[in-house]
């Protein structure tokens, strides 16, 4: 359903500080893949993301969602069948507006057409979406989005995202800004929130434990590149100290992220 | 009692510019300096389709001027990358020359002898102790209100409050963030022009100089209207705006009154309110910084 073929990107091309963040990258989804990509800092994980959903135009190669080459699209316009979400949870949401209004403006795009942006019905639906979080956000739905907690944004993010049944969903280590409980909570609704609607969904990670733990197949990024793509068995058999080792045979050195260590 | 009705009257017909301040300066959160000139861009289109005798036709002439000064602005921001204060600047300089323009070229235009939509009424409804102009200026400022209260509660609306919120969340919820901007910057400014076409119609005469420090005095009435309200829903804060833009005339009506302040003081008094507005929270906070920088150095030289 997605696919990247041969695609490029150099930042500063011809300058002292040129910088390779994509190289002939090549990848192909099925749909419902959920895809948990891993890779030390600057390996292209972002650039991968920043590229698909059009944050910048990639020098080279084509991008096809569904057969249809939305290389060269807008960034909004591509919005239209993707969520997006972010490390920092004030990106995702308006501050100033409430919970229902946030999620009246993500849901635009698929919603019926009505006069009022709030409408009966669709309050109802958004009432029941909250009530599925289970963290009382339902009663809370006039609330100003600036008023809650990080945790509290990121969820509220995660429904915006999802609640217009995108075809795509990219999560951007969505849970590392959050203390470890509340990231763990986040990644449960994120699980339930794809199995049920079976969105294809790419995962960025620096915890190695949950990017094996979670969805079908995992990547492993560095300088650009993809240097490690595995799913099935080969997959479930993966330890992370393999994956670590792995990581130092290919590339000759060793992973610094000290989260990856740690996970 | 003159006093307090003339600046009723004056309040509510600068109130629709105190509205299109708030679109821009508070909900788009962008300082749009075309407000200077599309107030008398808004008066010159209104003297000249008034002289012809078509006083509400000028009205709407106005709110159209405006709103295409707006798009001005919004495209050299959006599609050209100028920042949005040199935009606005630069369409705000080029409207000078071409409110001269509409004007034939004379800096102001009388409109005595010429029916206003104020003499229009008059003649038309008998209202006792000369409320009338009062009366009309309420109208036509709770009908803006009610109109853009309810633009912003549709989906156009809410994608605007947003963009002056976090313009990446727009752009990620699939709705085209700079259009939001360039429609804001047209309602904003065809407030301005109304606001520039009924003030025209009130002191029947148009001077190209009228609109200069119009951003400064519609931001006070802003600021005026939200230290009574507070900040709170976009409706609440339309009408503040408006409330402000009264209370802003009545103030300075008073201060002019008393011969506290010469007559010609106005825009530098409005700059003042509006400074003393905007820095009070960081005044506030270095005072009490400044306190906790003294505590903490007692404290160590108590040690």
């Amino acid at each position: 359903m997605l696919d990247l073929i041969n695609v490029s990107k150099t930042f500063f091309a011809g300058t002292i500080n040129e910088k390779k963040a994509l190289n002939s990258i090549n990848l192909h989804l099925e749909p419902g893949d959920f895809v948990s990509i891993i890779g030390s800092n600057g390996a292209g994980k972002s650039s991968v993301f920043n590229a698909i959903s059009g944050a910048f135009y990639i020098d080279s190669g084509a991008i096809l969602l569904d057969n249809k080459n939305i290389s060269m699209m807008a960034d909004y316009k591509r919005a239209y069948d993707m969520g997006r979400l972010m490390q920092d949870p004030m990106k995702g949401t308006a501050p100033s507006l409430t919970i229902e209004e946030n999620l009246a403006l993500a849901y635009s795009r698929k919603a019926h057409k009505s006069f009022f942006a709030l409408n009966k019905r669709d309050l109802e639906y958004f009432r029941e979406l909250l009530t599925r979080l289970d963290l009382g956000l339902e009663k809370r739905m006039k609330t100003k989005v600036g008023n809650l907690s990080g945790g509290q944004r990121q969820a509220v993010t995660l429904l915006m995202c999802t609640i217009s049944s995108p075809k795509l969903l990219l999560l951007d280590e969505h849970t590392a800004a959050l203390d470890p409980e509340t990231a763990q909570k986040i990644l449960q609704i994120t699980r339930d929130i794809v199995a049920e609607s079976k969105i294809t969904t790419m995962m960025i990670t620096h915890d190695i434990r949950s990017a094996l733990a979670l969805g079908n197949r995992t990547i492993m990024m560095d300088e650009g590149e993809i240097i490690l793509d595995i799913k099935g068995e080969e997959r479930s058999k993966m330890t992370i100290e393999e994956l670590l080792t792995y990581y130092s045979r290919e590339r000759k050195k060793q992973l610094t992220d000290d989260r990856i260590l740690l996970a | 009692m003159t006093l307090l009705i003339g600046s009723l009257q004056l309040g509510l017909l600068y109130a629709p510019m105190a509205l299109g301040i708030y679109i821009t300066f508070r909900i788009l959160n962008m300082p749009d300096l075309t407000v200077d000139g599309s107030f008398s861009l808004g008066m010159a289109c209104a003297a000249v389709a008034t002289i012809s005798g078509h006083p509400f036709l000028a009205l709407f002439i106005a709110i159209i001027a405006g709103a295409s000064a707006g798009l001005a602005t919004g495209l050299l921001h959006t599609k050209l990358s100028i920042h949005p204060i040199l935009a606005g600047i630069l369409v705000m300089t080029g409207l000078y020359t071409i409110n001269l323009a509409f004007m034939g070229g004379k800096a102001n235009l009388s409109l005595v002898g010429s029916q206003t939509i104020f003499s229009a009424m008059e003649s038309m409804i008998a209202v006792p102790g000369g409320m009338g102009k009062t009366l009309l200026a309420l109208f036509i400022c709770i009908i803006i209100i009610a109109i853009l209260a309810i633009v912003f509660k549709t989906r156009v609306g809410f994608a605007i409050r947003a963009t002056g919120d976090n313009e990446d969340m727009v752009r990620l919820s699939s709705i085209n963030a700079n259009a939001s901007k360039c429609i804001a910057l047209s309602m904003g400014n065809a407030c301005v022009a109304l606001s520039g076409a009924l003030i025209c119609q009130y002191q029947m005469f148009s001077d190209v100089n009228s609109g200069s420090g119009m951003v400064i005095i519609g931001l006070a009435s802003v600021i005026i209207g939200e230290t009574i309200f507070g900040r709170r829903s976009v409706t609440i804060g339309l009408v503040s705006a408006a409330v402000g833009s009264i209370l802003y005339r009545i103030i300075l009506a008073f201060a002019l009154k008393i011969d506290m302040f010469p007559a010609y003081s106005l825009k530098l008094i409005s700059a003042v309110i509006v400074i003393i507005a905007l820095s009070g929270p960081t005044i506030k906070a270095v005072i009490q910084q400044n306190k906790i920088r003294r505590e903490v150095n007692n404290h160590l030289i108590n040690k």
